[in-house]
């Protein structure tokens, strides 16, 4: 209990006493509020994911009954990921910051709201009490708000934002039906409640109840076709909240869901095909849109909506195995999903600080407008470099591993599968190896675009590395990636906690975690280190070779020209050209050109850019009819006072007079009843 | 032994296609070995270095050359077990071979000529359609044997049954495929043509030079060998005695390095932008052998 008092008393003070501090001491606060939070509730988790369940109880108020706090090893393993991203972001957060110190007033807000949001994150995952649940999600989903609109003087930052409260607050108003639907049925907030209530319903209002939940929990983690509000935070936040919301805030619904599956006992075989097949889809989504991005950070936005497509595929392999009674299958599907959500966090992150950094360098963060950044920020570009092979699911980084377990589900299931079943995995097993091979292309562009060759438009101001200690986090995070390339063991032993308390639910008595269905990971880790080897024996030899031969230095060959300019060089609409030719039907691409014509050419221009064309039909076009319909009542509003006063008073007549007129006409139908 | 058979296989390979090459333009060719004759000169040659590159071009030879090495101990080859193997070893085949494409393509763009990011474009998006079919190929041979493992896959393909050879014969087919399209050579790529605005992996080493050339080039021709060695694996029966494998082995690799060697003589490269097609077709292929899987498992009449 004194875990929780202090977690609360720290969030209190930090928030009081932030606004009266120094610049500089803001962020050192709210990072030292966090470290300990962190340390708090890591410990608990450490604790529970030991196998201890950590349970308090908060009495609460009359209208939510007892608030329970229960830390599974779920929660446990949740809570290290949110901590440590956290801790780095700050970490990052307090230098990305400098840029904008003179800006004090904003400083403060946004100092408050990131560690609310932490705080709010962070309970998010041990609260089981509906009302207390919903409590804690809005703070989040407030104190996100306000970190995303940090530049609100921006006009596309704001509109970014408020896309996102709005289309949040769809996911809660599915949240609070389903709640609501349980408390009216059982009378009680807890989430054991969920439990009883679905065990009790016949298999679809169980079905139809964990829809809710999933629809609603999708929309925070962006699957497709919910994912429309994900594309515009991101890129809007400052970057330290870009990494923080794709490596954490998404992976809340991913909890959702989690937990939900953990609570709802439905039938689990169908919750499995709808998952894959919404999962399938936005892994493939993700990363087709996010090919044709210019913007380096929208790019990194949809690799985000890929990813979670990726992990659901995990979550959807272990409900199959849940459903079949397979422990094989379930273990390594949920196993998968959650190693997923770690690697996940952590590339993500180190990506989108990469782009932080990219971006304070050069000020933008069109891909076309960079070019050779590798010069002149060598450390920024490893960095990059690591994150995106892990992200395209190489190996020797985190990225293979997971997908490799997913991977090793998805043929397990094969072997185990129905006729029908079997064209589906097909098609998941072509889904995951097409979204392999397309992160592939977009990491080649956004990488070679970027870093390598020459710069493609003069910057007006020296482009230089960031300090160190900005970096530092950076290598922490590139450290876990590729710990968990080479040492996956470590990280599965973790995993057995949350994974059993999944496989407990196929109720076999003494359900061992299969170890061997693991077995694979360490003659992988044995091929990677020999790998590793391999490379440094070829390259000192080339290092030794090298130095008893000639080298001369020259220019590139240009095919005859001395000089070429930059300008000739591939850009990253010239490098995806082929790609978007071949995937006409599915994207949205405009062109804007006028030719060079004649002898002497005049001005001539080439624009292009892409948009979403899920977003244009499931979006755009029903606002567009709704507002037309809303238009007829434009004459309501009309400026004039004297009609705002007017509508004041009707509805004070109108609140007034109907229950009377209610009243009247009840005590009339009993007259006429009596009669 | 999957190991060494492709070595020796690459020592031997390109030498014979080159032979065959001349053979049929009614030349009469250099030795078998000119090939590796010509990477020693490489090897001891100077290099140039632009001064547009940076360090992924000096690493990314490198790195390119072990992802071949390392994907070769995982070759599987029946009865002798490969240095490496375990359930799904093929998925960190292909992805090995992946990482190092990644860093190839990044040296080429690194150069920051035209030419690169020309290169990179198209290979990326080759291979990235050209991966689903192995990885078909591999499921339906995971259905029919019951194993995820290289090693065990070969191994166990002929007790099967009579028709797995059928299914041996469209897989070795549709690997052939696979690896002209991952090599670059006809009709995908022309490794002869000099007109650079054409090609796939010629252009992207164009400025590499000396030894990391001589690297790439190992690599390539490693690359050839261990399709081909896998190729024979489908094709010959694992049941048979080791010394007899390895002369049908020899057969195999004659066969295949000659039917390269024919297609380059005789045939057309095909249009770039209908390399697209071709690649897919590539995938249809592996969903016939799939097919075909579940015809011989008898699931087609329901389980």
């Amino acid at each position: 209990m004194t875990f929780l008092v202090t977690f609360i008393l720290i969030c209190i003070t930090g928030v009081l006493i932030i606004p009266f501090l120094k610049v500089k001491m803001k962020g050192i606060i709210v990072l030292a509020a966090i470290v300990m939070n962190a340390l708090i509730s890591g410990y608990l988790a450490v604790q529970s994911l030991t196998g201890q369940m950590i349970s308090y109880s908060i009495p609460g108020s009359a209208i939510t009954g007892m608030i329970p706090i229960r830390i599974d090893a779920l929660s446990g393993w949740f809570i290290l990921i949110i901590n440590f991203v956290f801790i780095s972001g700050g970490w990052y957060g307090l230098f990305y910051m400098n840029a904008y110190k003179e800006k004090r007033g904003k400083i403060s807000l946004h100092a408050i709201a990131v560690l609310l949001l932490h705080a709010a994150i962070v309970s998010l995952t041990a609260i089981q009490n509906s009302i207390a649940f919903l409590v804690a999600w809005e703070v989040m989903m407030f104190s996100a708000f306000i970190a995303v609109t940090f530049e609100h003087e921006k006009e596309v930052t704001l509109k970014a934002g408020i896309n996102y409260l709005i289309q949040s607050h769809i996911c809660v108003v599915l949240m609070v039906t389903g709640f609501l639907w349980v408390s009216n049925k059982t009378g009680s907030y807890d989430f054991q409640a969920i439990t009883a209530f679905s065990s009790s319903q016949a298999g679809s209002g169980a079905l139809f109840l964990f829809m809710i939940f999933f629809i609603g929990f999708a929309f925070k983690a962006g699957f497709v076709p919910f994912h429309t509000w994900l594309p515009y935070a991101h890129p809007a936040a400052p970057a330290h909240i870009s990494g923080i919301m794709s490596g954490i805030l998404i992976k809340c619904g991913i909890y959702g869901i989690l937990r939900m599956i953990l609570l709802i006992k439905a039938d689990y075989t169908a919750i499995g095909y709808i998952i894959l097949t919404f999962s399938v889809i936005s892994g493939l989504y993700g990363v087709m849109l996010a090919i044709v991005q210019h913007d380096l950070k929208k790019l990194l936005a949809y690799h985000s909506v890929e990813n979670i497509g990726i992990i659901g595929m995990g979550i959807g392999i272990g409900c199959i195995g849940l459903g079949t009674g397979n422990l094989v299958i379930a273990s390594l599907g949920f196993a998968g999903a959650l190693l997923h959500t770690l690697n996940h966090a952590l590339f993500k992150s180190l990506l989108f600080y990469t782009a932080g950094m990219v971006y304070q360098a050069t000020h933008t963060l069109n891909i076309e407008h960079l070019g050779g950044l590798i010069k002149k920020m060598p450390q920024t570009a490893l960095l990059f470099l690591i994150a995106a092979v892990a992200i395209s699911g190489i190996p020797p980084f985190n990225g293979f591993i997971s997908e490799f377990i997913i991977y090793t589900g998805l043929y397990q299931w094969l072997q185990n599968a129905s006729l029908s079943s079997l064209i589906f995995i097909l098609f998941l097993i072509l889904g995951l190896v097409l979204i392999g091979g397309l992160a592939l292309l977009c990491f080649t562009k956004a990488f070679g675009i970027v870093f390598l060759g020459n710069p493609r438009q003069e910057l007006h101001h020296e482009v230089k590395e960031g300090p160190f200690l900005q970096l530092l986090p950076l290598y922490v995070i590139a450290f876990f990636i590729l710990i968990i390339g080479l040492v996956p063991q470590l990280f599965i032993k973790m995993l057995e906690g949350p994974v059993s308390l999944f496989t407990d639910r196929l109720g076999v008595t003494n359900a061992q975690f299969p170890v061997e269905a693991f077995a694979a990971l360490t003659p992988i880790s044995i091929a990677v280190w020999g790998f590793i080897l391999l490379a440094l024996i070829i390259f000192s030899i080339r290092k030794w070779v090298l130095n008893h031969r000639k080298i001369a230095i020259g220019t590139t060959w240009g095919c005859g020209y001395m000089s070429p300019t930059a300008k000739l060089q591939y850009t990253a609409g010239s490098f995806v050209r082929s790609y978007v030719k071949l995937n006409k039907p599915t994207l949205l691409f405009f062109k804007h050109e006028k030719e060079m014509i004649g002898l002497f050419p005049g001005e001539s221009h080439y624009e292009s850019h892409a948009y979403d064309k899920l977003e244009k039909w499931l979006i755009d076009k029903p606002i567009k009819v709704f507002k037309s319909f809303l238009k007829r009542f434009l004459f309501l509003q009309n400026g004039s006072l004297q009609y705002y006063i007017l509508y004041g008073v009707l509805y004070i007549i109108g609140v007034i007079f109907i229950p009377m007129i209610f009243d009247t006409i009840s005590l009339f139908i009993d007259f006429l009843k009596r009669l | 032994m999957g190991f060494l058979l492709a070595i020796i296989a690459a020592i031997f390979f390109p030498g014979i296609i080159l032979r065959v090459k001349s053979t049929a333009s009614g030349r009469k060719g250099p030795g078998i070995l000119q090939p590796w004759k010509n990477i020693r000169v490489l090897l001891r040659k100077g290099s140039v270095i632009s001064t547009t590159t940076s360090y992924i071009s000096r690493i990314a030879p490198v790195i390119y050359l072990s992802t071949i090495l390392c994907a070769l101990l995982l070759l599987p080859f029946p009865g002798v077990p490969p240095i490496i193997a375990f359930e799904g070893d093929f998925v960190l085949f292909a992805y090995m071979l992946a990482l190092g494409k990644f860093l190839f393509m990044l040296g080429a763009i690194d150069s920051g000529n035209s030419f690169g990011g020309m290169g990179a474009n198209r290979k990326s998006l080759f291979s990235m359609l050209a991966e689903p079919a192995f990885f078909i190929l591999f499921g339906s041979m995971a259905l029919l044997t019951g194993y995820t493992s290289m090693q065990q896959i070969v191994e166990s393909i002929q007790l099967v049954g009579y028709n797995s050879f059928i299914i041996g014969a469209l897989a070795a087919y549709v690997l052939i495929q696979i690896a002209i399209v991952e090599t670059s050579r006809l009709p995908v790529d022309d490794p002869n043509t000099r007109n650079a605005t054409t090609m796939v992996d010629g252009v992207m080493i164009l400025d590499f030079s000396g030894f990391d050339l001589a690297l790439i080039q190992i690599g390539t021709l490693l690359r050839l060998a261990m399709y081909g060695v896998l190729v024979a694996n489908f094709l010959i029966p694992a049941g048979w005695p080791v010394l007899t494998r390895i002369a049908l082995f020899i057969g195999v690799q004659i066969a295949f390095a000659s039917m390269i060697g024919l297609i380059e003589s005789f045939r057309a490269r095909k249009k770039l932008s209908k390399n697209p097609q071709f690649i897919i077709s590539l995938n249809v292929l592996a969903l016939v052998a799939f097919v075909l899987v579940l015809l011989i498992n008898f699931k087609m009449i329901g389980k």
